[in-house]
Order: C-alpha cells, then structure tokens, then sequence
C-alpha cells in the first residue's frame, strides 16, 4: 500500500515541478504571432509546394495577413476555392486570376533531332547543363534528364518514353512554377490555361527556344523554330512578336485563333484544339509548297545577316 | 628524399604514352579560330575588323577587365568572320576567324635560334610585358599570369613554385618541355623571380619524370636560388594547395589564396611563355599540346598554333581510330570531354586524350556502402560522400556547412568509389549553387553596408 | 568512329568495386572457416551452407516479392552476412534456428530499411544477438574441438564466469580441469563457436584485409588496443578477481569481432578518428559487458550498442580538412 501511495506521490511531484518548468519556459521563448495566420494556414492545401513563391504554405499564410489587397500574392495550388476562404478569413476581397498551367516549349523528340552525342553522367539537367549544350545539335533544347519530373510535387508531369521529353498532365498541373525554375534550358513555361471551348482549354504556343540563326536551327531540328516571321504577318492581334530568331506568342493578347498555327513551315506551333484550316494557296499541290518552304526561309536568314 | 602532401590522394596508372615522343612542330592549319575568351575573366575585346590582315603576333583582341588577357594572332592572313562558333562544350562563343596566308611574322619578335640568358627588364616591367604578351596559366587553369604575379599591397611573396608534377595520367607536354627546353624553362624561373623579388624557387617534378629530374638538376647548378624538388608519385600533387604542402609544408587555411601563406604557383609550361615574352618578344600564341590515348596510333607531343583545330592535331597523331569512343581536352581526372573536334586548340589545352568505347563508360553504379573510401582519399579533408548526398538533395545550407567550396574538383572521390557513385558531379552542381549563394550574401551584406554608410551622411 | 560520350571528369576509375569488397571479406575468411572445419569437421559446413543460402535467398526473395527491385545477391554482401552469422554459432545448432537467424538478420536487420548501405546495425550480429536471447540453451551449449561423441561444454569465458561468481580466484579457475592454456588459445583448443576458434587464422584474414585495403587498422586495432589495456588496469588492480588482458583477447569473440564484424562499412563510423572512438568504445563495453555484466562474452553487443552510436559519431567526428588551424 505503501508503494502505492509513494509511487503516486512521487509522480504528482514529478508533474508539478515540470508543468512549472514548462510555464516559465513557453513564457521565456513565446512569440507573438497573429492568430489570423494560423486561420489561413489551416485553409491552405498544405503541401508546403512553394509554387506561390513564400516558403511554404505559413510563409504565404503571413505575407496574405499582411498584404492590403489579394490581388498579387496567392495560392495557385488550391485556387479560387481556397482564395476565397482565405478573403472571407481575412475580410479582404479576391480578385480573380486566369487559371495557368505548365507548356513545355521543345518538340525535340528523338525523331525530330538526332541524337550524335551520349551523355553519360549523373542523370540531371542541371549537372548535364553545366559540361555540354546537349546531346544533338541543339544546344537550347530539352535534356529529357528529367529534373522537372524531380521537382514536381504534384506527379503532374513525366518523361515520355518515346519522344524523351518531358508530358504535363493539365488535370494535375497546378502551375507552382516549380519545373520552370528547375530546368536549365528555361524551356517550362507558365502560361494562361485560356478560355475553355467545348471542353477544352484553348491555347497556342511556340514550342521551341532555339535561338539560333534560321539555317543553323533548320539543321538541328525537323521543329525548329526558325524565325522566319510568317507566323506574325498572319496574326491579327499582333500577339507574336520576333526575337533572336525566335518567335514568341503573348499569352495577354493572344486569342488563340489558330491561325498560324498551320503558317508555320516548321509545324513549331503547337496548339491544344484543331486550328481552322489554312487560307487557300494559289498552288494546289499542299505537299510541294511544304517541302519548298523550308529552304527558302534560311535563305532570306542568311540575307539579313549579311546586311 | 621524396616529399609530397599530407592528406588523402590516389595512386592512378600514368600510361605516360607519349613520355618518349620528342616536340614535333605541327603545321600551319588552313584556318584557324581565335576564340575571345581563352582564360578565366572576362573575354578579350576584338581590336580587328572583318578584312584586316594580320601578322603573326598581332593582337587581335585587348584584355576586357582586370582579370583578363589579350589575345594574338597565331597565324597571318585575313580576318574572315568575327562571329560565334561552337566550342567544345557544344554552346556559343565568340571566335574571331582567320584564313590563313603565308607565315609572316611581326617584326618585333626575336626569332633567332640562340638562348638570351641576360635579365635586363625592371620587376615592373616584366610583370607588364607578361600582361601585354597575352600569358596565362598553361597548366589548364589558365588564370591571366600578370594578375597572379601582381603581389597585393601588404603581402610578401617567399617562395616561388613551379609546378612540373603533370600528375594526370597520360599527359606528357610539360615532361618534354622539360627535357628539351629545360635551360628556357630556368630562365623563365628566373624571370618570374625577378618579377616577385625573390629569392628561393622549388621546381616540383614526381618522380616517374626521373630523365627530367636529373637534367633540370644538373642545369640548376648554375642558377643559384633554383631547387628542384622531386616528389613522390601521387595524384593530385599538381594542386596549387597539395604542391605548396609538398613542397615547403605549408598549408592554405580555407578560402586564402596561395599568397597568404607567402607562395605563388606557377606552371612550368607558363616559365616557358614567360621566357619567350619576355626575353623574344614573344606572345602566347602557340603551345605544346600531348595527343595521347590507349587507341591511338601515335601518341605525339606537337607544338600548335592556338585555333589549330582538334581534329588536324589528331590526324597528325594518326588519325581518330575506328573504336574512339571519347576525346578530353586535358587529362583523364579533370578534363572536360569535347562534343565535336572541329573545335580549336587554345590557351589551355595541355593535352587531347582519345579514349576507347569501353574505357569512355562509367560502371554501372550502386548503393553507397559508406566504406568511407572517398573520405580516405579526399585531399582537402572533406567529406565527398556527405556533402554530394546533401547537393543531390538540395540542402545548400548543409553542404556550406560541410566546406563544399573547399572542394577542388580532382575526381579522386569519384575515382575511388567502388560503387561507382557520381560523387564529384553533384558536388560540382552544390559548388555553382553554393557560390551563387555566397555571392548574392556578399552583395547584399555590402548593399546594408553601403545603405548605412549613406544614411549617416 | 561512333557517338561520343560526354561525361563529367574524371574519366577513369579505379578497378574497385563493391563486389571485389566483398568478396574479399569472403576470402579472407577462409582461413578461419577452414580451421572450424578441421576441428568441428562437416557439422561445421553444415552450419555455414544453411546460413549463407538462406541468407542469399531471403534477401532474393526480398527484393524480388516485396521491394520488387533488381537483386543485388551477385554482390556478395548477403554471403558475407550469412558466413559471419554462421561462424557466431554453435555447429550443433539445429537448421531451423539458422534460418530463423538469418531472416532476422537479412529480412528484418537489412532490407528493412532498404537493403545494402542502409542498415542501421550489422544484420550479422543483430541476428546472433537476436537467436542469443531466444534460445539461450541451444546458442551456448558448444560442442568441444574433435568430439566425435558429441561432448559439450562451456568456453573459457563461461567458465571464468562461473568460476569467479562460486567464489574462485582467477588462478584456481585458470588451473582447472577443462581450461585450455595459451597456446591452446591460440591455436583453437577450446570450446566455441565457429569463428571464434584460433586467433592465428583470424590474424591471416586481418593481413588479408589490410594488404587489400579492404579495410583500414583503425578499427581493429583500437578496439584490441583497449581490451588489452582496460583489462590489463583491472587485472592489475586486482589480479585474483580479474582475468589476465591475454585471457580477454584470445578467448571468445574479440579478434573475430574487431577484425571482421565491427569494420562493417555500413555500419561504422567514416572518419579515421571517428573509427577511432567507436573501437574505443566497443573494447570498453567488451570488457565491462564480460567482467560486470550477465553475459559472459559482450563483444556482440558491445558492437551493437556502438553501430547505434555511429551516426552521433559521424556527426560529431570530422576528417582533419586541408588546412585546418589547431584551435
């Protein structure tokens, strides 16, 4: 009995004197923080992504409670739902944003480029980018190491076997940015998902970044892009712009119209719905005209140059 | 009584192939491609124009920065393009294109047969003419030679080491200079002493040189100050901090320069240039380049012209064989292997080493057993196991911790690993990402400071 | 000429590899499994063969059914396993605790947490350790050398044991009947399990691991070190209550546990002086486990309670760097 009452008594002090510890020292290292940040945290997805550009989700949580207005900081993980939360939370209004999504902008597969080197190394984009340009004649194209699949942390986007570039799942992408700022090549891009038809979310892009003179990127892809502008001329919302040899389409203005989509000689425009056929061409044989193209455009390349 | 450094390093074969083959003057190539940046810093800026004729000696571009070098014509004929080409690494560079006509040469270079062995320039001047001449470091590293001979106010340079170890397997260019221009090679010692103001000279040979050990000794003799030192076979002694610890046992604390500990490195291939520079008026415009490899014909030792393409100096060395699977530029610890070979020769080719189809494949790699070999062999005393699984990981903070930036990138780690990891790969990748860090946290400490200085104005 | 390879330097690598690790453990236990069969004869083999392939096979089955991943049975490290497992035990065990040692030691000890590299304890040990505590009898009823009847009896370290706790001093128990001398010691003459027999054979295999740098001295040597030490200050102290330092490093386990189970790579700590402090405190447990503790022999746990403390060391033990100053 008496054990008993000991056993019981030592640990009743033990208790005590450990709570009282335990007080002075949660006193001694107590931070203040706005409950509110607590309140958006727990709205958030939680998954610590850090697609929003805080680290991690009690990073967005604080600069939202501090921020005056929505409008620039949010979570592209959850969306409107959760934003809304987060507003109603915080007694602030939301502002709308376009839902966006990752485009991969290189058409390099193993049967557009030949592949004349082999990269035998640690499988990383990044260490890979820092020996050589990359194992065909291309030196801005797509690795297909896979460190945007490394840093997905949504299983949103994979390698695929046959092409060996890299495939965004548009249901699970949720635009984090994460594969952007992981590829070396800057080939990832974050776009404007664009306004949904039928179904389907319209968009069109340049899926190239060779920057090369229109000869030279003639010779290292069968996709490249090759800066020959006709996509431009045909654009009627002056949404594509000429670059480095390179041509860019503005998400902002873009209406994704589809018309240059079959302009271009080097089928570099991608989109994600049946462009409009093209305009009737004074030559009746589709074929001919094609394969003609091609030559011409470097040719007119080398011109300017030599100017 | 061989020395050598005290920590860690590795025992490779040497296949010094081409150890036997005597310089060989390669031929004047048809074209040649000058590229603008040949050395560490900023590139060179083009003083030609498209049409000009150069000289042989002429500059074609001036240093761009402090840390920079000029640049030379290697041949004479026409400028034809001054444009970007493709290096070794497969990305662009600008190049300036010469077609080549005749062999002329500029007036001011002495070109006689004899040895000028008289010093008659001021420490000044030397270190002036260095700089004008175009020289960097020939070992590979290629750090403009002026800027490294520029004593900073404060510091005193005691011991002048020159760095004959060639401690990559393989290569042999430095082994022959050695033997056939060793009294040069003295001389340009001598320079470089002069140059700095002092008086000691350690020359670090390894020991599998033994033909070049005893020449150098015995030309020594007659230069009082000059010690050659030879040195126990091992990889890396040709590290700057490993040859300064074999040689007068001091070691740099991490993140100082050779300078704090009172030394300065040099190669013996960059007393050679000085010799030239200096005493023929000569610039940096050609090299001793050692063509080697298990599947070649030919291993050679040749004189190149800079811009000489790859491919022609592997044609004179017999050709590029049926099974070549790889081809170096450099040694086979830490050169960087070349995506095309019509690239050109430059500053800093010391060697072009072709490799078979089998000898160019890493082994097939496995679980990490934490046998702590890499750690055994480690120079810098780190640990390459920890801080490459940190880097694959991310975990920046970690491998700063971890002395990363320590890391001199000689591969012993990857070399010695029996389970084939790429150890140095992602240490290299955590060493550029760890820098980047290091740098933006300089920058932004000096911005606060710079902040705070104004606001008490 | 075909493609061209690009890889990061450096472009040559040593002929090392995992395998050739291994099966250098292998043979440098040959010496030793060649004494055990000359003195326990085919019981002995009996022992090693049921080990190893179970070893083998469960991590195979392992990995083929559960991990579902490329098996790595061809790397020698499940047959390095089994053979050190093997030579911890009796060879009158019955074949159905050796399997249930060798699941312990592979299934659970090793692939648990991911198979080779990844282990926290040597599977070996871990498993002998494992069958100690469950069959008690079975793991300490050692048949002497050259039976052919089958006699048993206790090692000399049980013996010291129970001779010191019914009040014998030292001496008297040296002096008894049964208690094999020195050179017996040394040669292998006494009772035990399979690889703790003679020193001499367990010697060899050291110079065998040293001449291939398989493993460094580091290890072995201090934890030798400190048992002859430690014991040699107890047994100064108090010559009739303490064996002779001799007595503790040629009996029981220790030569084999400081030559081939505690320089497990996996398991112990990577910088030299790291190493250092874990054979420290694997020769300081031995000799506390032995003289104070239940058990008359303590090297395998010793080496346990030091494979847990490794990642501490490891932590707090770092290579001399390049240019370090002295603090």
């Amino acid at each position: 009995m008496n054990v008993v009452l000991i056993t019981i008594a030592v640990l009743v002090v033990l208790g005590l004197v450990a709570s009282v510890i335990l007080y002075f020292v949660a006193n001694k290292f107590k931070v203040y923080e706005d409950p509110k940040i607590g309140e958006v945290e727990s709205v958030l997805p939680g998954a610590n992504c850090g697609g929003c550009g805080f680290p991690g989700c009690h990073g967005l949580a604080e600069a939202l409670t501090k921020a005056d207005d929505l409008s620039a900081i949010g979570c592209p993980v959850g969306g409107a739902p959760v934003m809304e939360k987060v507003a109603k939370i915080l007694g602030k209004e939301v502002v709308a944003s376009d839902p966006k999504v990752a485009v991969v902008r290189c058409n390099g597969s193993c049967d557009n480029r030949a592949h004349k080197l082999e990269y035998d190394g640690a499988k990383s984009c990044a260490i890979a980018s820092t020996h050589f340009a990359g194992e065909t004649d291309c030196s801005f194209g797509c690795f297909g190491y896979g460190d945007c699949v490394e840093a997905c942390q949504f299983d949103a986007i994979s390698i695929d076997e046959k092409t060996g570039l890299p495939v965004v799942d548009e249901e699970k992408c949720v635009a984090c940015g994460a594969c952007a700022k992981a590829c070396p090549k800057n080939i990832i891009e974050i776009r404007k998902k664009g306004r949904v038809v039928q179904g389907t979310a319209r968009r069109v892009w340049i899926s190239c970044v060779n920057k090369d003179k229109g000869a030279v990127a003639m010779k290292a892809c069968k996709t490249s892009c090759i800066g020959c502008g006709k996509c431009a001329k045909v654009c009627k919302f002056e949404a594509i712009t000429i670059e480095n040899n390179l041509a860019y389409i503005d998400p902002e203005k873009c209406k994704a119209c589809g018309m240059c989509v079959n302009e271009c000689p080097k089928k570099a425009i991608h989109a994600t719905f049946t462009p409009p056929a093209p305009k009737p061409k004074p030559a009746p044989a589709p074929a001919a005209t094609e394969a003609a193209k091609p030559e011409e455009k470097p040719a007119e390349q080398t011109n300017t140059s030599k100017e | 009584m061989l020395k050598t450094f005290k920590i860690g390093g590795i025992h490779p074969n040497d296949n010094k192939l081409s150890a036997g083959s005597a310089i060989q003057v390669l031929p004047v190539p048809q074209e040649v491609t000058v590229p603008v940046a040949q050395h560490i810093g900023a590139p060179a800026k083009p003083v030609v124009a498209v049409g000009d004729t150069v000289k042989v000696g002429q500059l074609l571009a001036e240093a761009g920065g402090f840390v920079s070098a000029n640049v030379h014509s290697p041949v004479s004929g026409k400028v034809k393009k001054i444009e970007d080409f493709i290096d070794g690494n497969g990305y662009r560079k600008t190049g300036i294109i010469i077609t080549v006509e005749g062999d002329e040469w500029v007036e001011t270079i002495d070109r006689s047969i004899g040895i000028k062995r008289e010093i008659t320039l001021a420490p000044a001047d030397i270190i002036k003419k260095i700089g004008e001449m175009g020289l960097v470091g020939m070992g590979g590293a290629t750090f403009p030679t002026h800027v490294k001979l520029a004593v900073p106010p404060g510091k005193k340079c005691e011991a002048l080491i020159i760095n004959g170890v060639e401690c990559e397997p393989y290569l042999t260019s430095d082994h022959r200079l050695m033997l056939e221009k060793g009294e040069e090679v003295l001389i340009g010692v001598k320079i470089l002493m002069t140059a700095l103001g002092v008086h000691n000279a350690y020359i670090g040979i390894e020991n599998n040189k033994k033909d070049a050990i005893e020449y150098l000794t015995k030309l020594a003799a007659s230069y009082p100050g000059i010690t050659v030192q030879p040195l126990k076979m091992r990889y890396p002694q040709g590290g700057e901090k490993q040859l300064i610890d074999a040689c007068i046992g001091r070691q740099i604390p991490s993140g100082k320069l050779p300078i704090d500990v009172g030394a300065v490195v040099q190669n013996v291939g960059t007393a050679y240039a000085v010799y030239e520079a200096v005493q023929k008026n000569k610039p940096l415009i050609e090299r001793v380049v050692c063509v080697t490899g298990k599947p070649l014909q030919k291993p050679s030792n040749f004189l190149v012209r800079i811009g000489t393409p790859v491919q022609a100096v592997i044609d004179a060395a017999g050709g590029v064989p049926e099974n070549c699977g790889k081809v170096i530029g450099g040694g086979p610890m830490m050169g960087r292997a070349f995506t095309r070979l019509d690239v050109p020769v430059i500053k800093g080719t010391s060697g072009i080493l072709l490799m078979s189809e089998e000898e160019s494949k890493r082994g097939e790699m496995s679980p990490c057993i934490r046998c702590a070999k890499c750690v055994s062999v480690c120079p810098m005393g780190l640990e390459p196991f920890l801080i490459s699984k940190v880097s694959m990981k991310g975990d920046w903070e970690m491998a700063e911790e971890n002395h990363i930036m320590d890391c001199i990138e000689c591969g012993s780690c990857n070399y010695t690993c029996p389970s084939n990891r790429p150890l140095l790969d992602y240490i290299r990748l955590g060493k550029g990402k760890v820098g980047g860090i290091l740098r933006a946290r300089a920058a932004a400490k000096k911005a606060a400071e710079e902040a705070a200085a104004a606001e008490k104005k | 000429m075909s493609k061209l390879t690009i890889s990061p330097s450096p472009h040559v690598h040593s002929s090392d590899s995992v395998k050739r690790n291994m099966y250098g453990v292998l043979l440098a236990l040959l010496p030793a499994l060649g004494f055990s069969l000359w003195v326990f004869g085919l019981d002995s083999l009996r022992v090693v063969l049921i080990s190893i392939v179970s070893c083998v096979l469960i991590e195979f089955l392992v990995q083929k059914f559960i991990m579902k991943v490329k098996t790595t049975i061809c790397d020698g490290s499940a047959a390095v396993t089994g053979l050190i497992l093997a030579f911890n035990l009796p060879s009158n065990l019955d074949w159905w605790i050796i399997v249930v040692g060798a699941l312990f030691a592979i299934g659970v000890c090793k692939m648990t947490f991911g198979g080779l590299g990844q282990n926290i304890v040597n599977p070996a040990i871990a498993g002998r350790v494992f069958l100690l505590v469950s069959f008690p009898a079975q793991m300490t009823t050692w048949p002497m050398p050259h039976a052919v009847d089958g006699t048993t009896g206790a090692t000399p370290l049980a013996m010291m044991k129970e001779g010191l706790k019914s009040g014998q001093s030292v001496s008297e128990i040296m002096a008894a009947n049964g208690m094999p001398s020195y050179s017996d010691m040394l040669l292998g003459n006494m009772g035990g399990s399979l690889g703790e027999m003679a020193a001499i054979a367990l010697i060899v295999g050291l110079v065998i691991l040293l001449c291939a740098k398989i493993i460094t001295w580091h290890i072995p040597v201090s934890i030798l070190a400190t048992v002859f030490v430690f014991a040699g200050i107890l047994n100064l102290c108090d010559p009739e209550s303490y064996a002779s330092p001799l007595f503790h490093l040629l009996t029981g386990g220790v030569l084999f546990g400081a030559i081939f189970m505690a320089t497990d790579y996996v398991t112990s700590p990577m910088a030299p002086s790291g190493m250092i402090i874990y054979g420290v405190g694997i020769g300081i447990l031995t000799v506390l486990i032995r003289t104070f503790g239940a058990y008359p022999e303590g090297v395998s746990f010793a080496i346990l309670i030091m494979n847990i403390v490794t990642p501490l060391i490891n932590t707090y033990c770092k290579p001399k760097r390049f240019g370090e100053v002295a603090k």
